[in-house]
């Protein structure tokens, strides 16, 4: 183990490593520069700078609304996917009741059938409910992809967490409700917070079912950018794209914190 | 210590009820009997060990009395009443766990102060319990610490304090020393023993350490495959096993295996080959022997003397030829290793104040021991 044969194979990974990280980033290599264009088209590499793309969607009324739509969806989503997924987290590593392993299966199909499935069954069914085009719908529909995230999350932190806290808290005299309440939910609160991060992304960049379930007077962001592209190439999607960059990095950023908290014991 | 709200659970139900009563418990496991027909009454202020090899019951007893599992069948009555389907979060009974279970989010003070909340006891009162039980464990300047701020002692300690707050009808305890290191186990074994008669608790104790198990309790249950093998004090154990199992697992034994015999004289011996060793009257009746049953001897290693080739056996002693096969030196006295003519070993522990008498390798000696001093049990492997 001498430096001689380690240093070129060092080398050689650290170029890999770099190489596969541009890679990745790229397209928001791209993306980012383009909305500070002086032009009035969407192009690579752009001229001079200014913000008026930026001023252009908080003053457009269609980017406006997407931009508060979105949120409203991703912030409902994250309430409604993390109450219902921690509790299914709850009885999927606590209970014991038969076909457990199944509705733990279906519970997290969502990741693994294809978006445009999901969004094409659930549009036939939502026009027939009349909730198509609402916000209603388009929150259900995201609770539902969101859910396996905040299952997995939370049911990590209940399998890792020691079991005999919840027994000392029921020898002390703390019914179950409580139980959660006081000892519990404090100890897994990363991996529900977690899991409500999870949530939230996964509404705010959802496009698929998003296209289905909305419509000219619902929008959001992610839609309002699909329709644009398709008829005017303006460089204020590129802002709306940086903008919904940040976010998702900000929250990330935010998730990389919240897991380093996690491991209480 | 000086005046303490923490009141002896034994003054507040002076009954004559016990304070707990197994009657019959069992519990399965599929198709494994983890614990098989456990009968057991323990009084107010008695601290009782559940002692055992792992697998023997122990364990599982303890958490069906804490209500952290439901019998398979028989009951659990604690002060008088029937608790065998309670939850456990109304059984008013405190545990101590192996890894301390401490709330790792409060502080050690909140965590006392948990099953007093929890009893919806007034505020000025918990600031007082959780005062107390500091100073009860001696952690006084603590209270602010969390656990992971606190050595392992310090934790258990804590537990401890948390268990006991409530002045619950019963503490448990599961192997609460397991994890720690031996020096600290002998300081805090006297220091849970305090704490206790202190209090006056009753407490049940699960171990598998049998130094530990003699040290505290007033009673032990020895623990064998699901049921109490025997139930008694240490000296009662030590002095009088009921069977070989509690023999072999209770401190160092010489077991010499062979048959009970009785001769017209009515005397009774254990014979073994060509040997016929006397045992005291009455030892058959107590272990269930019939005459040509299958028995061992059992003497304890301190309880034989080495005689050489010259010396005299007592008048009615038992005695057997021997060679030294090792000896070993402990300090206060000496450790001897020997074999008896047909392979048998054996195992003497002599003290040191006769320095005259020592033995060497090789040596032909004679082990002698009193009648009163060998024990006769039923051996079920012969």
């Amino acid at each position: 183990m001498t430096e001689s044969w380690r240093q070129p194979r060092r080398l050689l990974m650290a170029a890999l490593g770099a190489l596969t990280v541009f890679y990745l980033l790229a397209p928001t290599l791209v993306i980012v520069p383009m909305s500070f264009t002086e032009a009035r088209i969407l192009s690579f590499p752009p001229e001079g700078f200014s913000l008026q793309w930026y001023e252009r969607m908080f003053t457009d009324r269609q980017w406006s609304s997407g931009m508060v739509n979105s949120a409203q969806v991703a912030v409902l989503t994250a309430i409604l996917a993390t109450v219902l997924g921690t509790l299914a987290a709850l009885g999927l590593t606590r209970g014991r009741f038969p076909g457990r392993s199944l509705v733990n299966a279906v519970a997290l199909t969502p990741l693994i059938v294809p978006v445009v499935i999901i969004a094409i069954g659930m549009f036939s069914l939502f026009v027939q409910w009349r909730i198509s085009g609402s916000l209603l719908g388009l929150v259900l529909a995201h609770t539902a992809l969101a859910l396996p995230f905040v299952i997995v999350n939370v049911g990590t932190s209940l399998r890792t967490m020691d079991r005999n806290l919840e027994l000392a808290a029921a020898n002390l005299g703390a019914d179950p409700r409580r139980a959660f309440m006081r000892i519990t939910l404090p100890i897994i609160l990363p991996g529900v917070l977690a899991g409500a991060i999870f949530s939230f992304i996964t509404s705010w960049d959802e496009v698929v079912v998003a296209i289905f379930l909305t419509s000219a007077r619902f929008r959001t962001l992610p839609v309002e950018m699909w329709e644009q592209v398709r008829q005017v190439v303006d460089p204020t999607v590129a802002a709306v794209s940086t903008t919904l960059l940040v976010v998702t990095t900000v929250l990330l950023l935010l998730l990389l914190v919240v897991r380093r908290q996690a491991p209480v014991r | 210590m000086t005046a303490t709200s923490l009141v002896p659970a034994a003054s507040r139900s002076a009954g004559a009820r016990p304070a707990l009563v197994l009657r019959g418990l069992r519990k399965s496991f599929g198709d494994a009997m983890a614990v098989d027909g456990v009968d057991l009454e323990v009084r107010h202020g008695e601290f009782v060990t559940l002692l055992g090899p792992s697998g023997s019951g122990k364990t599982t007893t303890l958490r069906m009395v804490a209500g952290f599992m439901a019998p398979s069948g028989g009951s659990i009555e604690i002060d008088g009443s029937d608790m065998t389907r309670v939850p456990p979060y109304r059984r008013d009974v405190g545990m101590v766990f192996q890894n301390y279970a401490l709330f790792p989010h409060m502080t050690a003070a909140q965590n006392i102060a948990f099953p007093l909340q929890m009893r919806r006891t007034a505020r000025p009162e918990i600031t007082r319990r959780v005062a107390d039980a500091l100073a009860l464990v001696k952690l006084e300047a603590f209270g602010d610490r969390y656990p992971r701020q606190l050595s392992g002692g310090q934790q258990q300690r804590i537990a401890l304090a948390r268990a006991v707050v409530f002045e619950p009808q019963l503490l448990l305890m599961d192997e609460p020393l397991g994890a720690l290191d031996r020096k600290l186990r002998e300081a805090l074994q006297l220091e849970i023993l305090h704490v206790s008669r202190q209090l006056g608790a009753t407490v049940l104790y699960v171990t598998h350490d049998q130094e530990e198990a003699l040290v505290m309790s007033d009673r032990i249950a020895i623990f064998s495959a699901g049921r109490i093998e025997q139930l008694g004090s240490g000296e009662d154990l030590y002095d009088r096993p009921a069977s070989l199992f509690v023999a072999d697992f209770i401190g160092e034994s010489n077991i010499l295996r062979g048959r009970y015999e009785r001769d017209d004289a009515g005397d009774s011996c254990l014979v073994r080959g060509a040997w016929r060793w006397r045992v005291s009257h009455g030892a058959a009746e107590r272990a269930g022997l019939e005459n040509g049953a299958h028995a061992a001897l059992v003497v304890r290693p301190e309880r034989i003397r080495i005689l050489g080739a010259a010396e005299e056996v007592p008048a009615g002693a038992n005695a057997v030829e021997a060679t030294v096969v090792d000896a070993l030196y402990l300090g206060s006295d000496r450790k001897y290793g020997l074999t008896l003519p047909d392979g048998q070993r054996a195992a003497v522990r002599e003290q040191r104040d006769d320095e005259e008498r020592q033995w060497q390798s090789g040596d032909a000696v004679r082990l002698t021991w009193s009648v009163d001093d060998g024990v006769l049990v039923a051996d079920p492997a012969g």
